[in-house]
């Protein structure tokens, strides 16, 4: 007993049996006032304070950061998307009710907005799932330096989202710029990134490709190492071929995680911001000179700081919020189907 | 008790370091050797990874008049140097790399630790409502961060926040996904034996957590925070708004310059550079650590 004491207390020697010297005891004594009636009985009452008490001290910090700087703003967001807030006079706010929902149904800019988000989340999440895939199927092979390839294949998401874009944009510029070039070699004329809406549209979306590919090939090779070997063995004696095992075994026992994937590429995509905002340049919240990729969250920011109408932002906002709720319901209902299916 | 029967489980705490311990071993024997075109393949994918961020170091080395023109520089030029000085004086990224440092090391200290502490409670401890408070701190990752900025603006304009570093430090000094990610590894690599041990033996909680969780759950708090602080780093949407080019960020300071702050592509690129060059670093020498914890994240998640 006493050796095992000692291990624990190791750093603070001498505080053996005397309560008062825990750093536990010494902050529930604090301001309690009840007297100890006996040293024992005042040490297992504090134990079993301490017991009950510090789960909910060791979860509070998140709760209370979250609950100050998340969920009481996003309350406070529904509340201001009532009101008509504006970034110029911030003290002057006036009930709107609706007004800014229903000025937000009506524009074109924001049914345009959503359109993009659609279009390009589309064609960023879809290929990017499908070659991360491929890619994590590749990884999982016997590899000479595997680790290097996959450090290789992750470097991207070390770039933030300002960097590859500004350089992206400059590899997708109308002349001098290197895509056009590499195209010209294969026949193809100068495509307009900037201006054309498929173009723009492509070009954001594959500045989102390049970041994000190497992230879910990783998140795919873990779920194949987790595919217990002899599921493979069976189809092999069964005769399946290479394609045939990665057709009905592997895919099938990713279906978890390909849903995961999807669930959380479709979050991102909704919030979709800085790669259009710094693609556009000088007037990068418009989305283009026809905003033709101006997606939600760069509309958003657009109106509120930007126009500077803060309160149609927040309006904007929950609309994002309601947007994901309804793409989570489907997700689900889609899920279940699934698994019914089986 | 018995010395032999604490020291037991003790000496387990090294042993989660070898990470994921479930995982069945069968597979490394069968996998397939990968042929040459896997490689050929892998080649491309690795040289598309990579050529983006060669190339901006092509371009920072150049001038902005031989980047407008056909075709586009295939190698280094000279003019590195002196666009990284101009970058680093005149585009504030001195500041800026000073301030992202002082920002995401902060948000990655307060992320391990209250994410160590949430994450050994919701693992370990029994307590009511935890696996509704579980659920309720996972759900809060589907929160997009857009729905917070227009209060957290306004709060910020009146405790006259804005442009302080505090502003863009406090919101995120939490993570839901850290909580989870602890959780996930404390569940399997922190032995119930062993808290209990030191139960016995009298120790309050917060003995117990430097005793005995801390060093348990060292592996993945160094994974967890390298994954905060290259997210902290590469933070966008909120310090957009809470920040301007007096006192940026990194990613502040690059959306200036994409703007138009200065009109020169080679000195942007020099920006660029400049902005990923602390995160590349960390990826060459913690990229196997890197890897490991999204991989683990992954299975777990």
């Amino acid at each position: 007993m006493s050796s095992s004491k000692q291990a624990l207390a190791h750093p603070a020697p001498g505080s053996g049996a005397a309560p008062g010297h825990q750093p536990g005891a010494a902050r529930g004594a604090g301001g309690r006032g009840t007297p100890p009636p006996g040293p024992s009985s005042w040490r297992s009452r504090l134990y079993r304070w301490d017991m009950k008490a510090s789960p909910y001290a060791f979860i509070s910090p998140f709760f209370i950061i979250f609950g100050a700087f998340g969920l009481i703003p996003l309350l406070y967001t529904a509340w201001y998307s009532l009101h008509n807030v504006q970034l110029s006079s911030l003290d002057h706010k006036s009930w709107a009710g609706l007004d800014n929902y229903r000025n937000l149904l009506s524009s074109d800019f924001f049914w345009n907005a959503l359109k993009n988000t659609f279009t390009i989340g589309l064609i960023s999440t879809v290929p990017q799932l499908l070659m991360a895939i491929g890619i994590a199927h590749l990884l999982n092979y016997r590899l000479r330096g595997s680790t290097v390839w996959r450090v290789v294949m992750l470097t991207p998401y070390a770039t933030s989202v300002a960097a590859a874009t500004l350089v992206f944009t400059l590899l997708y510029s109308w002349d001098g710029g290197m895509v056009n070039w590499l195209l010209h070699f294969v026949g193809v004329d100068p495509v307009n990134w900037r201006e054309s809406t498929w173009g723009s549209q492509f070009a954001v979306s594959s500045i989102v490709i390049w970041r994000w590919t190497g992230y879910n090939a990783l998140i795919y090779l873990a779920a194949m190492q987790a595919i217990p070997a002899d599921l493979y063995e069976s189809a092999a004696i069964d005769g399946a071929n290479r394609w045939q095992q990665f057709r009905h075994v592997t895919i099938p026992q990713l279906r978890p995680t390909i849903l995961f994937t999807v669930v959380v590429s479709t979050i991102g995509a909704t919030q979709l911001f800085g790669e259009p905002l710094l693609f556009g340049g000088v007037s990068g919240s418009k989305g283009g000179s026809e905003h033709q990729y101006q997606t939600l969250g760069l509309y958003m920011y657009d109106q509120g700081w930007i126009i500077g109408n803060l309160g149609k932002a927040s309006a904007i906002a929950w609309s994002m919020f309601l947007i994901l709720l309804i793409v989570a319901a489907i997700n689900l209902l889609f899920t279940r189907r699934l698994r019914k299916s089986q | 008790m018995t010395t032999s029967e604490l020291t037991l489980p003790q000496d387990r705490v090294p042993v989660p370091a070898a990470r994921a311990p479930r995982r069945r071993v069968m597979g490394a024997g069968k996998q397939m050797h990968a042929g040459p075109l896997t490689y050929v393949v892998l080649v491309v994918f690795a040289l598309v990874s990579l050529a983006p961020l060669v190339w901006t170091a092509i371009a920072a080395s150049r001038t902005n008049t031989r980047l407008a023109e056909t075709p586009p520089p295939l190698w280094f030029g000279g003019n590195l140097f002196k666009n990284l000085q101009t970058a680093w004086d005149q585009a504030g990224m001195g500041t800026a790399m000073f301030n992202s440092t002082v920002v995401a090391g902060t948000i990655t200290i307060g992320t391990v630790l209250f994410s160590t502490l949430a994450g050994f409670a919701f693992a370990k401890l029994k307590f009511k409502f935890s696996s509704t408070l579980l659920l309720l701190t996972i759900g809060t990752m589907m929160i997009p961060p857009q729905l917070a900025v227009v209060p957290l603006y306004l709060w910020m304009a009146d405790l006259h926040w804005s442009n302080h570093l505090q502003t863009v430090i406090l919101p995120t000094l939490v993570s839901a996904f850290g909580t989870f990610f602890m959780r996930q590894y404390l569940v399997q690599a922190l032995p119930t034996e062993l808290i209990e041990a030191a139960r016995v033996d009298g120790a309050s909680s917060l003995r117990v957590v430097w005793h005995v969780v801390f060093p348990a759950a060292r592996p993945a708090m160094a994974v967890l925070g390298l994954l905060t602080f290259v997210m902290a780093w590469n933070d966008f949407l909120w310090p957009i708004i809470a920040l301007n080019q007096q006192n940026p960020t990194v990613q502040v300071a690059l959306n200036s310059l994409g703007t138009g702050y200065i009109p020169d592509q080679s000195v942007i690129m020099a920006g660029a550079l400049l902005g990923t060059l602390p995160l590349l670093i960390a990826f060459l020498l913690f990229g196997k650590q890197i890897v490991g914890g999204i991989m683990q994240g992954a299975v777990k998640g």
